[in-house]
């Protein structure tokens, strides 16, 4: 492969596994209005379940789908200790994030899990992929296409569940919830959905790195807020629209445009080292670009 | 139907700031009736709204809605019987959805929400018919997002929001306040005519006594946290501005002149 392949290759295979970080995020940043620090803990908490249920011998399906369930769990307990104990959902955030933080060191036993001798989803459906006589390898390339079609059900599901009565009193729970408890939504209930929700696509993702990188790690999840809002908000600025479609198309969009300026931030000499540095800036300039492009216009 | 029975509410009770903004109100609202409800700024009408819908809480009195205590029920519970304008238009409906989708929330109101899609084709095509008859010319813009609309167009979309799935009674906290006098007059024959043609029992708020007199079969007016003055039927009929502005003042109303100019 030459360079330009490695690239794009890189690009899109880390890109889709952030897709579900970025279609969580995009929930409760854009939808409940405020950033959801559970994702700090929720993203690696389903790395670390995927692992022990991995190593444990367990199915990578089902062991994926406990990892993200896991991560619901961890929304509604955010959603509970926000609407029951009425603390600030930002605070209740950063609690539950601590407290998962040591639930996930117990839970893997350790502080990382090495992958690399346990199966995995995407050797899986290689491997069926194979028996139905497709002549697939397990590749970049095989990957991409098997997330790339993962990906584009969630997108669709959750476009689908947003335009639902449930769905619709989720999103005015964030917008006005004056008005929908007014239209009979206990709204207690509706933010443990979207923070469940939320929270089960991040975990999601966690699981599927896990499985794709070969490990997961305690510290996997530091800085994954941040990550996600640059991506929604990346999506944001490159489209104005915004219906339920769009907001979720553009959060994909948004993850993979991250995802580029990332790898081509390494690839003209920074270091995984300085990661943290690039996606704090690259937030900064997501944030501040939307309003210098207005000041351009009208100023 | 609807009971208060004296409903107290006081704010920064204790403090040198307390307001007392309901004081022992008694009042029953048959079904049927339509109350126009003046006093002014600070009376309590938009509280007593507010304490009918649960979104206040009294520290003394009842509510009884058909004879049964509703009084400590939270907001969402009691909403299935209440349809409500606020008097901050940006209150009843959500900017960031679409008129569709703000209908169709309001269209199950009350109901429990499951997973099946919220704009239907069938539902679409009542909005539309809805919409038509208010002739703002909305019917084609089902998709435009609430925010985008003017503030009449909003309190249109309100209005039928509040009205859609026929609630027990209609609350409307002075819901053309904001709007033209052009408008108004739309959006206030648009009411009468959703009341009329529904049944709908109503509380209206408003500062145009004109309004007060001419809509509706009950006036009820507020001064302090209280009910100073009721009139029905003929009684209300015969009812003139100059007469309740007369009324404010026996009522030891001190800005008089202030209310003159701006009833004039
Ligand atoms: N949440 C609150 N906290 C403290 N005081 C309040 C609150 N809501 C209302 N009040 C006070 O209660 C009194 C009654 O207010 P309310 O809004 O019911 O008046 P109103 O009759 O609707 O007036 P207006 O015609 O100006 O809308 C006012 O003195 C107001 O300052
Ligand atoms: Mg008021």
């Amino acid at each position: 492969m030459n360079i330009v392949q490695t690239l794009i290759g890189n690009t899109f295979e880390q890109g889709l596994l952030f897709a579900f970080l970025g279609l969580g995020v995009l929930l409760t940043f854009r939808f409940f209005r405020f950033p959801d620090l559970t994702a700090e803990g929720s993203y690696p908490l389903g790395g670390a379940v995927a692992a022990a249920l991995l190593v444990a011998g367990v199915n990578p399906f089902a062991a994926t789908f406990a990892a993200a369930l896991a991560g619901a769990l961890a929304g509604i307990v955010t959603a509970l200790v926000h609407t029951r104990l009425r603390i600030n959902a930002i605070i209740a955030g950063i609690i539950v994030m601590t407290a998962v933080y040591t639930v996930n060191l117990r839970v893997m036993g350790r502080a990382n899990t090495p992958l690399l001798t346990t199966p995995s989803v995407f050797g899986d459906i290689v491997a069926a992929l194979n028996a139905f006589g497709l002549p697939l390898r397990e590749s970049v390339v095989a990957n991409i296409a098997i997330l790339a079609v993962f990906v584009a059900v969630v997108a669709a599901a959750m476009a689908a569940f947003l335009r639902t009565d449930l769905g619709l009193a989720v999103r005015a729970t964030g917008e006005n919830e004056t008005m929908i408890k007014a239209l009979g939504v206990d709204t207690d209930w509706t933010k443990m959905v979207g923070l469940g929700l939320s929270n089960f696509l991040i975990a999601l993702s966690g699981a599927l790195v896990a499985q794709n990188h070969g490990f997961a790690d305690i510290g996997m999840g530091i800085g994954i807020l941040v990550t996600g809002a640059a991506a929604v908000l990346i999506g944001e600025a490159i489209f104005a629209d915004r219906t339920i479609g769009v907001w979720i198309f553009a959060a994909i969009v948004g993850v993979l445009i991250y995802r580029l300026l990332v790898v081509l931030a390494l690839y003209v000499g920074l270091q995984p080292i300085d990661l943290k540095l690039i996606t704090a800036v690259l937030l900064l300039l997501a944030l501040a670009l939307p309003r210098f492009r207005h000041r351009l216009r009208f100023g | 139907m609807l009971t208060l029975e004296s409903l107290t509410k006081t704010f920064f009770a204790g403090e040198a700031s307390e307001v007392r903004a309901l004081e022992d109100v008694e009042l029953t609202i048959g079904d049927g009736d339509f109350v126009t409800v003046i006093g002014s700024n600070g009376a309590g009408k938009s509280t007593l709204l507010k304490a009918i819908v649960g979104l206040v809480r009294p520290e003394a009195g009842r509510i009884l809605l058909d004879g049964r205590d509703i009084t400590s029920d939270p907001v969402h519970r009691r909403a299935g019987w209440f349809g409500r304008i606020a008097q901050d238009p940006n209150d009843s409906t959500c900017a960031g959805m679409t008129i569709e989708e703000n209908l169709a929330m309001a269209s199950k109101r009350g109901r429990v929400r499951g997973l099946r899609r919220a704009v239907t084709p069938v539902l679409r095509e009542n909005f539309r018919a809805a919409l038509k008859e208010t002739g703002l010319g909305l019917e084609g813009r089902l998709e435009t997002r609430m925010g985008l609309l003017s503030g009449g167009q909003r309190q249109t979309i309100a209005l039928l929001m509040a009205t859609l799935a026929n609630p027990r009674l209609l609350l409307l906290d002075e819901h053309l306040a904001a709007l033209d006098p052009k408008t108004a007059e739309l959006v206030m024959g648009l009411t009468d005519r959703l009341v009329r043609e529904r049944r709908l029992t109503t509380l209206m708020i408003t500062h145009n006594m004109a309004d007060a007199i001419r809509w509706g079969s009950r006036l009820v007016m507020m001064h302090r946290g209280r009910i100073i003055f009721e009139a029905a039927g003929a009684a209300k009929a015969a009812l003139t501005v100059e007469g309740l502005v007369r009324k404010f003042h026996e009522a030891g109303h001190r800005d008089l002149a202030d209310d003159r100019l701006l009833l004039s």
